[in-house]
């Protein structure tokens, strides 16, 4: 990334670089965050609609103060495939990786079958495996059905 | 390889040499089911059924099964009488059930209960139906109705007819059959035609799937028809119904360009898609089918229970 692009969002000293996020997910992505979780000091700055020569388009989002829980890591694997993350501690990028969709996705998205027992009062979480990774289809483990549309599934 | 232990969920749960190693000991129990022999292989043992749906058939097979081989059953038959109606979890009652017998065989309303059960309970859970979802004893006799009829499994064309797309049974059984190579004829009403998911996953299976919409042609070469029944309330408007199931509907006059050895099985109840005019041909397995539940049954019950099947 350029100078001049990176001046569009300020570097953070501490937290999570959410980059390569596709074009207009990343209200998604900041849903799952739960920005309203955020410590009162962190900033969140979003960039929308940002050139990128691997995507065309993408969108970026910065958290200070916050690194991503294996489950929303999950979630962002689902709504923006394409997304990597880099830890920043102390300015520098001490970790980048792309995100990555576990064999099992648990408590991420609820099953869209409103008669799987996951969708009932019981001790219970919704649990998929990855019936296809391109494009991503998903099983539930419980009754089977498949799920290729995760947005409006999301918990 | 062993089932000892072993739950029932899904057909998806069992490899091809499971499910001929149930089918193979399925053979070994007829004089058992058939009553000509007295058997003792689960003296001894007691079978929880756990039945929150109504099921007289499933229920009753099991129920026979366990009677002739020395075993004993518990039996929930009706939601109203269990704690459920109290508003006890599933899981707390499968729980407490899997304190008193040595399996559990679960008939449910809600998709995906059985395997939720299977978590909650520390004996082998049994499969016997969960809502719109897996049927894995149905596909087990299924299977072992064709291996009789036709002497064997592997590389038959098969003709799944009628509603394609809510039948639970026809789903599982299509998967089981891409396991033993076989070429699946679909042949439904373009609204209930097999879901893309299901379609989806036999191409991956690598198996020859075809749609014929027209019955004569579809059955002409087949092994087997394998008939499901085309519920009235799939369709808003009676006079379409009437039109649908009409067209779909086996008799001897359709029977007349099949093979000679065509063999016609069919879940049960059947509505108007079999005419009995079928019930005394050649063909009609359907019946035997509905026995085969117990030696099925039997055959998986022993070998869950105890290892083996003699």
């Amino acid at each position: 990334m350029s100078a001049m692009r990176e001046l569009k969002i300020t570097p953070i000293k501490n937290g999570t670089v959410i980059d390569h996020i596709g074009n207009g997910l990343s209200l998604e992505v900041l849903k799952i965050i739960g920005v309203n979780e955020l410590d009162k000091d962190s900033t969140v700055s979003v960039a929308l609609h940002v050139r990128s020569q691997k995507l065309g388009w993408k969108d970026i989002v910065k958290v200070e103060n916050m690194e991503l829980s294996p489950r929303k890591v999950n979630a962002i694997a689902l709504i923006a495939p394409t997304a990597t993350i880099s830890i920043i501690r102390d300015f520098r990028v001490r970790e980048k990786r792309p995100v990555d969709l576990p064999d099992r996705i648990v408590g991420v998205i609820r099953c869209p079958n409103s008669n799987c027992i996951t969708n009932r009062h019981e001790p219970v979480e919704s649990e998929f495996e990855v019936a296809r990774r391109r494009p991503v289809v998903l099983r539930c483990i419980y009754c089977e059905r498949s799920v290729d549309e995760f947005r409006p599934l999301l918990i | 390889m062993s089932l000892k232990g072993r739950d029932i969920i899904s057909i998806r749960d069992l490899s091809r040499e499971e499910i001929e190693e149930v089918i193979k000991a399925s053979r070994r129990m007829l004089p058992y089911a058939e009553g000509t022999k007295a058997g003792h292989q689960l003296d001894g043992h007691v079978l929880t059924l756990a039945f929150f749906e109504p099921s007289t058939r499933t229920r009753l097979s099991f129920e026979t099964a366990m009677a002739r081989l020395g075993g004993r059953c518990v039996t929930i038959a009706d939601a109203g009488t269990s704690s459920l109606s109290k508003g006890e979890t599933l899981y707390d009652t499968i729980r407490v059930l899997s304190a008193y017998g040595d399996a559990i065989v679960l008939r449910h309303p809600n998709e995906g209960a059985a395997r939720l059960a299977a978590q909650a309970s520390n004996k082998p859970v049994l499969n016997a139906g969960d809502g719109a979802g897996q049927h894995p004893t149905q596909t087990l006799l299924d299977l072992a109705t064709m291996q009789e009829a036709v002497g064997t499994l592997s590389g038959l064309k098969v003709v799944l007819l009628g509603d394609l797309k809510y039948g639970r049974t026809v789903h599982s059984l299509a998967h089981a059959l891409a396991l033993f190579g076989a070429e699946l004829v679909l042949s439904s009403p373009p609204s209930l035609k097999l879901p893309d998911e299901v379609r989806e996953h036999l191409d991956e299976m690598g198996a020859k799937v075809t749609e014929e919409g027209q019955l004569h042609r579809a059955i002409r070469d087949a092994d087997v028809l394998y008939v499901t029944r085309i519920q009235r309330e799939r369709f808003g408007d009676e006079a379409e119904y009437a039109r649908v199931a009409g067209s779909y509907r086996i008799d001897r006059a359709v029977l007349a360009g099949a093979k000679p050895r065509l063999v016609v099985l069919h879940p049960l109840p059947r509505t108007a898609e079999i005419a009995p005019e079928i019930d005394d041909t050649p063909h009609a397995a359907y019946f035997r089918q509905v026995f085969l539940g117990v030696p099925v049954r039997m055959a998986l019950l022993c070998l869950v229970l105890t290892g083996k099947a003699q």
